[in-house]
C-alpha cells in the first residue's frame, strides 16, 4: 500500500498531464496539477526546515566534528525566521494603516530585505565568482596535450578562446591576404560555434528528448518503479 | 417685420450655416481601421477569439503611409477601442449589458491583432473597432462577422508531435513485449555506470563515504526522478558492501522521495538495520548556498566516491572541482548539456544526456526496461532518418538555387508542420526557411 498508492498517483498525474498537452478540454487540468504540487511543496518545506534543525541540533548536543558551523547555522535559520515572520522592520500597508504585520514581507527597508542584500545576495556572489578559478584549474586538467583528441581540442579552444577577443582580429590585420580571411580567429570561432558545435548539441538535445521519453513511458507504464524504491 | 430685424436674421442664419458647413468640412477625424477580421482561435477549448485588423491611414506607424511626416497631428491616431456585443448565448441568461456594445479593449497605435480571452463557448459575439486620436475623437467604426467560439476536441497543431509519440511509443511497447516473450537484447556497455560499483567498492575499502547529490531540481522534474533511480542502485550496492552513503538535497520533497528510495534499497539488499535516514538530509533551496553545504561537507569529511546524477546548473563545476580536488573518484550524469563539459573535464566518468536516462534500466538488468533502451534506440533511428531527409532537401534547394518546387514544398513541410506547430496542415504552403531555426 505504502508503495501503490504513489504509484498510482504518478501514473493518473503523468497521463493527465500528457492528455493535457494535447486535449484543449483538458489544459486546465496541467495548471490545476502544477497547484496541488507547490502546495505539496510549500507542506514540505516544515519538513524540511525541520529535519535542518533537528540534524543540527543533534550535532551540537553530541559536540561532534564541525558542531561549531551547526551554531551558526541554526543562528542564521532562526533569525532570518524571526525576521520574516514577525516582519520587523516592516510598515504597515497604506489601506490597512492600523494593522501592523499588513506590510510587504521584503519592504525595502526592512529586516528580512537587509539580510537578503546584505549577506544573502554577496554571499551568493562570492560563491558564483569562484567559477572563473574552478574554470581555469578545470581548463588546465581538459586541454592538457596527451594525445590526438586532447590536441585537438586545445588547438579548438586556444582558436575559440581568441577569437571572441579582439586579439583575434588583431592578430591577422594587415597581412593576410583578402581570399585567406576565412582564417581568422573571429571566423574561425564563428565556424566552430555554428557548425560543429552546434551539431554536437543538436545530437545531445535529440538523444535527451528521447531520453526524457523513453523514461517517462516507463515511468507512466509502472515498468520503471526504482525512484519510489522499488526494482 | 421691420427691414432691420429682417437682415439680422439673415445674417444669424447665414453665419449658422456657415459655422455647421465649416464644422462639416474642417471636422478633423482619424480614419478608421479596415478589415476587420474575427476568428475563433484554433485548437484551442473555445475560450478565445482572435481579432485582426489593418491600420488606420492615419496611423503613422502603418507601414503602407508613406510619408507618416506629413500625416495631419489631429489625426493621428492614439489608440484603437474595441467593442463588443453579445448577438446569441444559446439560451443562457443575459444582462442587458451584454446585448449592447461594450467597450473590451484598447490597442496601441501600430498595433492589429488582439485575443479576447473572456470569451463563453458557444455564444455569438459581435465585434467593431474604430481608431481614437489624442483629442478623444473617433473615427467611424469598421465591424466585423460574428463568430462563436468552439472547443476543438483535438490540438492539430500538435498532430505531428502525438504521431511521433505514438511511433516511440510503439517501439517501446513492441520491444517490451519482445523482452517479456524472452527475446535476448543486447545493450552497448556503458562506462561510467559499470564504474558505480567500483567506486562504491573503493569507498568501502578506504573506510570512506559516499556522497550522492541528486540535482538541484524539485521531484517534479524528470532528471531528478531519473538521479533517484540511480541512487537506488548505489544505495543497494553501499547497504552490500556495507559503505556510508551520505545525500544531502536541495529540496524537501527529494529528500522525502530519497528516504523511501534508499530505505527499500537496504531492505532488498538485506540490511535494513544499516539505513540511517539522517544521512538524507535537507540543505537549502538557495542554489549557492547548498553548494557551499556540499563543499563543506566533502573538504571535511572527504568522501572516496561523488555521485552526482540529477539536473545542475553553474553549481556543476564547483561541486566536481571539489571532489577532484579531494581525490574522489567521481562518476556525473545529468541531461543539461550547458553544464556537461564541466563534468567531463572534472569526472571521472560522465553520463551523456540519454545514457543518464538509460541508466536506471541498465543498472536494474530487467528484460522489461532494457527493452524500452531498445525502442529508444529505434526512436533515435527514426528521428536520424528525418534528419537526413531534411538536409538531402535542403542541399538539393542550395545547390539548385530554387524557390519552389517538391523540394522546397518537402522541406517547408518539414519544418512547419512535421517540427513546426502547423499541424497536419497542407503540403505545398508555407515559407521557404532553408536555414531553418533553433528550436
Amino acid at each position: 500500500m505504502k508503495r501503490t498508492v504513489p504509484l498510482i498517483i504518478a501514473i493518473v498525474a503523468g497521463f493527465v498531464l500528457l492528455i493535457a498537452n494535447f486535449i484543449p478540454f483538458a489544459e486546465d487540468w496541467g495548471l490545476t496539477a502544477q497547484e496541488w504540487f507547490n502546495i505539496l511543496a510549500v507542506g514540505a518545506m516544515i519538513l524540511g526546515g525541520g529535519n535542518l534543525v533537528k540534524l543540527h541540533l543533534m550535532k551540537i548536543s553530541g559536540q561532534r566534528k564541525g558542531w561549531g558551523y551547526s551554531v551558526v547555522t541554526i543562528g542564521c535559520f532562526v533569525g532570518t525566521l524571526i525576521f520574516g515572520l514577525f516582519k520587523i522592520g516592516v510598515h504597515p500597508n497604506e489601506i490597512y494603516p492600523n494593522v501592523g504585520w499588513s506590510g510587504y514581507y521584503l519592504e525595502g527597508g526592512s529586516g528580512l530585505w537587509w539580510i537578503y542584500q546584505h549577506m544573502i545576495v554577496p554571499l551568493t556572489s562570492m560563491m558564483f565568482a569562484m567559477l572563473a578559478f574552478y574554470v581555469a584549474t578545470a581548463a588546465f586538467r581538459a586541454f592538457r596535450a596527451k594525445n590526438t583528441e586532447a590536441t585537438l581540442l586545445l588547438v579548438t579552444a586556444g582558436v575559440v578562446l581568441l577569437g571572441q577577443t579582439y586579439a583575434g582580429v588583431w592578430l591577422f590585420e594587415g597581412w593576410l591576404p583578402e581570399s585567406m580571411q576565412w582564417l581568422r580567429f573571429d571566423h574561425l570561432t564563428e565556424w566552430v560555434m555554428n557548425i560543429p558545435n552546434t551539431g554536437g548539441t543538436r545530437a545531445i538535445t535529440i538523444g535527451i528528448a528521447l531520453g526524457v521519453v523513453a523514461t517517462s513511458l516507463r515511468i507512466l507504464l509502472g515498468v520503471d518503479r526504482s525512484y519510489l524504491g522499488q526494482d | 417685420m421691420k427691414k432691420s430685424h429682417t437682415f439680422y436674421i439673415g445674417v444669424f442664419v447665414s453665419l449658422a450655416y456657415s459655422g455647421v458647413a465649416s464644422a462639416l468640412s474642417f471636422e478633423t477625424l482619424p480614419e478608421p481601421p479596415m478589415d476587420l477580421v474575427v476568428i475563433d482561435t484554433p485548437d484551442d477549448a473555445g475560450n478565445s477569439v482572435e481579432l485582426d485588423w489593418a491600420l488606420s491611414g492615419t496611423d503613422i506607424f502603418n507601414p503602407l503611409i508613406e510619408n507618416a511626416s506629413d500625416t495631419d497631428p489631429s489625426t493621428i491616431v492614439a489608440t484603437y477601442s474595441i467593442e463588443r456585443k453579445v448577438s446569441d448565448a444559446i439560451g443562457s441568461e443575459l444582462d442587458e449589458s451584454d446585448l449592447n456594445w461594450q467597450k473590451v479593449s484598447e490597442a496601441g497605435a501600430g498595433e492589429s491583432h488582439w485575443t479576447d480571452r473572456t470569451v463563453e463557448r458557444g455564444w455569438t459575439y459581435d465585434y467593431r473597432i474604430c481608431s481614437v486620436d489624442n483629442q478623444g475623437d473617433s473615427s467611424t467604426w469598421c465591424n466585423g462577422e460574428p463568430v462563436t467560439p468552439v472547443m476543438q476536441i483535438f490540438n492539430m497543431s500538435k498532430a505531428w508531435l502525438a504521431i511521433f509519440m505514438l511511433i516511440f511509443g510503439g517501439f517501446i511497447a513492441y520491444f517490451i513485449n519482445q523482452a517479456r516473450a524472452g527475446k535476448p537484447l543486447w545493450v552497448r556497455k556503458i562506462a561510467g555506470l559499470e564504474a558505480i560499483d567500483e567506486a562504491v567498492g573503493r569507498a568501502t575499502e578506504m573506510g570512506r563515504p559516499v556522497l550522492f547529490v541528486a540535482g538541484i531540481q524539485d521531484i517534479n522534474e524528470i532528471q531528478t526522478l531519473a538521479g533517484l533511480t540511480v541512487l537506488s542502485r548505489v544505495a543497494k550496492t553501499a547497504a552490500e558492501y556495507g559503505a556510508q552513503i551520505e545525500v544531502p538535497t536541495c529540496r524537501s520533497l527529494v529528500m522525502a522521495a530519497a528516504r523511501e528510495t534508499v530505505e527499500a534499497a537496504y531492505l532488498s539488499a538485506g540490511a535494513p538495520d544499516a539505513y540511517q535516514p539522517d544521512k538524507i538530509h535537507y540543505l537549502t533551496d538557495e542554489q549557492f548556498a547548498f553548494v557551499a553545504g556540499v563543499t563543506g561537507y566533502m573538504v571535511r569529511e572527504e568522501p572516496a566516491a561523488c555521485i552526482y546524477m540529477g539536473g545542475f546548473y553553474a553549481e556543476s563545476l564547483i561541486l566536481a572541482e571539489t571532489g577532484n580536488h579531494i581525490g574522489a573518484i567521481q562518476v556525473a550524469g545529468t541531461a543539461m548539456p550547458s553544464q556537461l563539459p564541466f563534468f567531463v573535464a572534472s569526472c571521472d566518468y560522465t553520463l551523456i544526456g540519454e545514457e543518464f536516462f538509460a541508466a536506471s534500466a541498465y543498472l536494474s538488468g530487467d528484460p522489461l526496461q532494457i527493452g524500452s533502451l531498445k525502442g529508444q534506440d529505434y526512436g533515435k533511428f527514426f528521428s536520424v532518418l528525418i534528419l537526413v531527409i531534411g538536409i538531402f532537401f535542403a542541399s538539393i534547394i542550395s545547390l539548385s538555387d530554387s524557390e519552389d518546387g517538391l523540394a522546397v514544398d518537402s522541406l517547408n513541410y518539414i519544418n512547419n508542420n512535421m517540427l513546426g506547430s502547423e499541424g497536419l496542415g497542407s503540403f505545398g504552403g508555407g515559407d521557404t526557411d532553408i536555414e531553418g531555426d533553433d528550436s
